[in-house]
This record gives structure tokens, sequence and C-alpha cells, in this order.
């Protein structure tokens, strides 16, 4: 596994600015090799997806294999902060990651609608082919289809990802006892702001841009550091609250957050004001929760804060034992209060 | 790193917290109603009663726009709805709010009526002028504060000449259901709580004023503070109500002089004014017919008027039966004491208008304080 990346192989990229996928780009013709060669074998470009298969061979690694697959149907497709692609590539790492693994390798199924533009699906595989180097992990294989227009929305995105977890770890809701300290790696609700601030009918303007980034790596530190770590998660849909409400449902522990310990950034606090939304419902892209034992979690807080994307990294509560099931929060005021999964949609207040 | 605001300032808090304690008479028991929703919810999304001592009770007052529209209004609405020629729109709430025989906008909608949930009366207007086939109607519901955006849009139909825009008009008006709410005990002295005094509303109050409130202490000898939505002005309002009882004072007082003033928006009052007049009576769920408490459109627009442009008919109403929101709504039960809390009723499944709204009792109960209602529960069960 030792030559990773291909130079560039000179293929042919003859579409023209305002070309679009038809039927043909997936009827499994010239047209769809064409396409998949020069868009997505031009950006992914790699050994293993080189090996121009329908699978992707690779040698057994040492460790557990994990699995994960995500499918990716955000609108709007571009936002301050990444884009359809580099969130499909973001969202699977993160979801290997947070089983304690380190991911090897990506698979990529698109399904696209008739009519969208190339140079936009070109702009998006580019995304996707630098999240991926970025990342260090290779796009192995992949799937093309296009469905007539009107039976998608642009572009959708499966990718599946796998990785390998080290033997020593055990990582799970099993492992959580109370007392043990739940550190977030940093402040909540930046992408969904910035989706929502780009959102037709919704546009108001903020510096806001999405988290989205790979956790891998710091994962792996914040696991070397703190190798009691009993669960690691990514706060995406439904926010902080739904991924602790998950947590701790049916479970013999609660969770106790203490709001004022809980980074936001002031802008994404003023939106949510605004539009009457709690940033503990709004979904993250780059953020990871650890829970750990407490005499690690100085440890865990320090190995996530040499990571950019673990900067703001805090302590923001800790699993107890009264009342099991709940996820309470001693609030900003010093009152309390139960933290409620998202329910239904989020509206804005009428009065 | 840390985001705090000015007006959720712990120490602040702390220190609000420690004069009240140090001001509330152990010896007395202090019953403030909190008219407002917007304030039902700050108090429970801020825990701000583990901050007052236990003599210092909150009652939550049927200020909540969504929880008292009563079912036979609901029922209407969706009669309306459900004519093909129509399109109606509403604020979202509304649209999950339990009808009659456990309808409700939404399953109409999904049974193929066109209803749309708006952001703003001016939504609706945009919609009856790309429709012009189609019959557009606005369920208007709300307090003072929601009243001059369905003025305003009235105004603008009959400036532009849209001729295919009406509202139905569920407007009510604040100082009367206080009124009402404190002429209670003479009525049934069993259904009512002892109130020594009221948070003022805080948007409602920025439209009317202040001095609307003022019968309640020239009248009633009850203590009012206007106060605002942030969790410290709350608290500090209710330090002001104290003050207010220990002296024997009755005044009205305004806590959120950032905002309201005396005379309110008269600019706003003059355009609700011209456009709507007082109905001689009204029916609030949870307080029943309560005079003077609503508006309708005047006969100047009874274009406007969906009420007046089509017939809809007589029906027969039924709430669930064993939903307690309109005790709830008066105040005389917590949502505690309904058996369906947190069992057949919940926000994903709503019973009743109360647990709909996040401005709703029961909505704040479940949402914020069910770890330690539900203990209750199972307590008050096994005595
Ligand atoms: S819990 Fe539900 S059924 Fe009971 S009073 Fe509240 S809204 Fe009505």
């Amino acid at each position: 596994m030792n030559e990773v990346w291909l130079k560039a192989p000179k293929v042919d990229r003859r579409f023209k600015a305002d070309d679009r996928v038809v039927m043909a780009h997936g009827g499994g013709g010239r047209m769809m090799a064409e396409l998949i060669r020069g868009v997505f074998g031009h950006h992914f470009n790699n050994s293993l997806l080189a090996q121009a298969h329908d699978v992707a061979v690779m040698p057994q690694p040492a460790g557990r294999i994990v699995v994960s697959t995500d499918g990716h149907v955000i609108s709007p497709m571009f936002f301050p902060g990444g884009d359809i692609g580099s969130l499909a590539v973001h969202g699977t790492l993160n979801d290997v990651a947070m089983g304690g693994a380190m991911p090897i390798a990506l698979t990529a199924g698109f399904i696209i609608e008739e009519g969208f533009p190339l140079a936009d699906l070109d702009r998006i595989a580019e995304s996707m082919g630098k999240a991926a180097r970025d990342a260090g992990v290779r796009i192995a294989t992949g799937d093309t289809k296009v469905v007539e227009r009107g039976k998608g929305d642009g572009v959708f995105i499966t990718t599946t990802g796998i990785g390998v977890v080290p033997d020593h770890l055990d990582i799970g809701p099993h492992a959580v006892r109370s007392g043990m300290a739940v550190i977030l790696s940093g402040t909540l609700g930046d992408h969904g702001v910035a989706i929502m601030s780009s959102r037709a009918g919704l546009e108001f303007g903020t510096s806001i841009v999405s988290d989205s980034a790979a956790l891998h790596r710091m994962v792996a530190d914040v696991v070397d550091a703190a190798p009691g770590t009993a669960l690691l998660r990514d706060p995406t849909r439904g926010g902080l609250s739904s991924t602790m409400n998950e947590l701790v449902e049916g479970r013999p522990y609660g969770v106790l957050l203490d709001e004022a310990s809980i980074p936001v950034k002031p802008e994404v606090a003023s939106a949510c004001e605004l539009l009457g939304l709690d940033p503990l419902h709004i979904a993250n892209e780059g953020k990871m929760i650890c829970i750990c034992p407490p005499e690690q979690a100085s440890a865990a807080l320090a190995a996530m804060r040499r990571h950019p994307e673990g900067r703001d990294a805090a302590l923001i509560g800790q699993v107890v034992s009264d009342k099991p099931g709940f996820v309470r929060m001693t609030t900003a005021i010093g009152g309390m209060r139960v933290v409620d999964w998202l329910s239904g949609e989020q509206l804005p207040r009428i009065c | 790193m840390k985001y705090v605001d000015e007006f959720r300032d712990r120490q602040l808090a702390e220190k609000l917290a420690a004069a009240i304690r140090a001001e509330a008479d152990p010896k007395r028991i202090y019953n403030f109603m909190e008219f407002c929703g917007g304030h039902t919810h700050a108090i429970f999304r801020y825990g701000v009663q583990d901050l007052v001592p236990d003599n210092v009770n909150f009652v939550h007052g049927p200020g909540c726009p969504v929880c008292i529209l009563p079912i036979r209004r609901l029922d209407d609405a969706i009669e309306l709805a459900e004519r093909p020629e129509v399109i109606l729109c509403s604020y979202g709430d509304m649209l999950r709010v339990p009808a009659s025989k456990r309808r409700s906008l939404m399953k109409a909608k999904a049974d193929g009526a066109d209803v749309r949930m708006v952001y703003s009366t001016l939504d609706a207007l945009d919609i009856a002028r790309a429709n012009p086939d189609k019959q557009v109607v606005f369920l208007g519901i709300g307090f003072e504060t929601t009243t001059p955006p369905t003025a305003l849009a009235i105004e603008q139909a009959r400036a532009e000449g849209i001729e295919n825009f009406s509202v139905f008009c569920n407007h009510v008006l604040t100082p009367a259901a206080i009124r009402h709410i404190l002429d209670a005990p003479e009525i049934d002295p069993e259904q009512a709580v002892r109130l020594d005094g009221f948070l003022g509303p805080s948007h409602v109050s920025t439209v009317i004023g202040s001095r609307p409130y003022e019968f309640l202490s020239d009248k009633y000898a009850k203590p009012v503070v206007i106060a605002g939505f942030e969790p410290l002005d709350v608290m500090q309002s209710v330090l002001m109500l104290i003050r207010q009882v220990n002296e024997g004072r009755v005044d009205v007082e305004n806590q959120y002089t950032r905002v309201v003033t005396r005379m309110g928006n008269e600019k706003a009052q003059d355009l609700v004014a011209k456009i709507f007049e007082v109905r001689d009576t009204f029916e609030w769920r949870g307080l029943g017919s309560v005079p003077d408490s609503a508006l309708s459109i005047r006969e100047e627009y009874a274009q406007f008027d969906a009420e007046k442009r089509f017939e809809i008919s007589e029906k027969v109403s039924r709430e669930v039966k064993s939903c307690e929101c309109p005790s709830i709504l008066r105040g005389v039960k917590k949502p505690k004491d309904c058996k369906l809390f947190g069992k057949a009723c919940t926000p994903e499944s709503p019973m009743g208008s109360c647990m709909v709204s996040s401005e709703g009792a029961c909505a704040a109960y479940w949402t914020y304080r069910r770890a330690e209602t539900l203990a209750e529960m199972a307590l008050e069960a096994a005595e």
C-alpha cells in the first residue's frame, strides 16, 4: 500500500461550460465511461480506483474492521464552508472515526438528475477528491446512476467507509459509567446555521461557515491520550440534544450538561435567537463528543486542542446516576431543565 | 469562548435570587400569574423556578394564542380549508393542534386540502397574488402583537385591489382576559386560584403600552409588573412584585422600560382601530365566553372578512374528554394533574393545544421539566 496517489493521467476532459448530464451518462456506454474517467477518475485519482474494476482489492489490515454508510441529500448543494462533495467524505469518515477507527477507504455512489450541470458535478467531484486526499483516505470504487429529470434533486451521494479499530479499544454506550466526563470538541451549530443562512427564502447575512471537517486524526490522538474513552459521537442531525438523548435512552445513567460551558459562537447564538432555534438542536459536521473517565479528561481535552478543529474544546458536563434516561442541564442562570430531543421541525415563533 | 448574554448572566441571576430569598416573607405564599406563554417558556427554558424560594409560585396564564383558540373555531378553519376553492394560510404552530374527531389542519392537508404554512401575513398576500383563481384565507390568531400585521395585510389588499384575500379573524385582547380571570372567583370560588400579582406581557405591551393594565391596580388591587422576556427580566420583575406585596402597594410598574412605554405604539393602535372592532363576546378555550375580549373586522372592510365571505356551517365541536387544557389555562390545574400527560399526550402526538405550542404549559413541562414531573406523578399515583 505504498503508492497511494497517482499522478493525474492524461484524460479527455472535453466537456464545455454549459454541458449537462444526460441519461446516456448513466447508460453504461461510452458516455458513461467518459464521465467516470473525465470527472471522477480525474479528481479521485488513486491506485485503488485505477484498478478499474468493479471491486477494489486491498490487503487485510491488522485490527478489527468497521464499516459505515451514509446518504447525502443536502440542499443547497454549495454552502459557506463546503459542499455536498466534501460533506459526503467528511460525514462518512467521521462515522467510521466515531467507532474509534482509522478510516482506510471510501466508496461513493452517485445518483444524478438528468440536466444537472456537468461543471457543478466536476466541482463536487473535485471537492470530494480534495477532502479525501486531505484526509489521507482513498475513494476506492464508485457507482453512477442518472435518473430522469424531476426524479431526483440534483445529486445524491452515498458514501461507505471502512476503517480499522485497534483491538484494545472498547467504545460504545455499554462502556459508559456514571461519573465520566463529557467533552465537546468545539462550538455548536456552525454547520446548521451556515446552511440555513444560504437557504432560499431564509437568507440572512452571517459570516458563519460550516464546520464540516474530517475528525479521525483528532480521534486517534484522543484515544491515545485517553485510552479509557468509552464513547465518541458526532452530533450531526438533531444536534447535541439528539446525540445525548440517544445515548441515555433506556440506560442506567443520565447526562448533566452545564449550559455556561457549552461553546457557541456569538453569531450562531444571535441567528438562533432570531429564528427561535436552540443551538443544542442544530446540526454539526465537524464536532465530536468524547466521554471518558474523569481522570483522563484533561488529557483528552489537551489532545483535542492540539488540532485546529478542536481548538475550542470544552468539558461540558458529566454522566450521572441521578435521573437515569434523562439529559438535563444547569442553565446559564443556574436553573435546571431537561434537554429534549428536537421534536418535529423547528418553527419560528409567532408571538 | 463562552457566549454570555448580559440578560442571562449567572452572577447577576444569583444576586437577584439572593435578593428574592432575602425579601420574600417565608410566612407568606406568593402566587404570581405570568399571563404570557412567552414568559412561561422563558421560565422553563432557564429553570427560573429553581432560583426562587418554594413559596413563590408561577401560575401559568392563558397567554398562548394557539392554546386558547376554541376547538369550534379550529373546526371552522378546517371547514374553510376543505373548500375546493380555498387556500388556507396559517402560522406553523396551528397546523398540529387537534380539532374535533382527532382532525387537524395537518390531517386536512394530508387529505388534500390546500393548507400552507406562512411566516407572515405578507406571505399570505403573495400567495393571493400568485393564485388569482383561488380564495386565499389567512387564519389570523394571536394577541395584540400579531394584530397589526394582520391589519396591514388587509389595508394592503384593499389598496392593491386584491379581491381573493380574506382573514378568518381570531385576534384576542389581553386585558379583557385578565379581567375575566380575576372575576372568576365570584362566579365559582372553587374554580380559581388566589393571585397576588401579574407579570405583564412584554411584546403585547410594546403595542398597547402599560396603560391598559391600570384597571388592575385601580379596580382589583392587584400589582402588575410588565416584564421582559429574558430570564433576568423575569427574576427582576418577581422581585418588584414581592416588594409591592410586602409594602402593600398596588401599582402598574414597568420593568421592561427598554421597550415598553405607557402609551405603547400609537400608530399600530390606530391602524388596528381602523380595521377592527371589539366583539361583544368571544369564546376562549378554558375561559369560556369572555366579554369584549376579541376583535372582528369592521363593516367597511367586510369584503376581507372570511366569516362574511363564506358560509360556515353550524357544528358541534368536541375536545378530547380527559384533556385538562381548560383548567390549565385558568391556572387551576397543572399539567401533572392530567392523566394523559406524557402517556397519550406528547408533543409528537398532542391531544390538546397546550401540548402543541412551545408557549403552552404542557409543552413547557414536558420539554423542560419532564424528569421531575413524571417522578412527581409516579409518587402521587403510588399514594
Ligand atoms: S397533557 Fe395533553 S391532554 Fe393533558 S392537558 Fe395537556 S394538552 Fe391536554
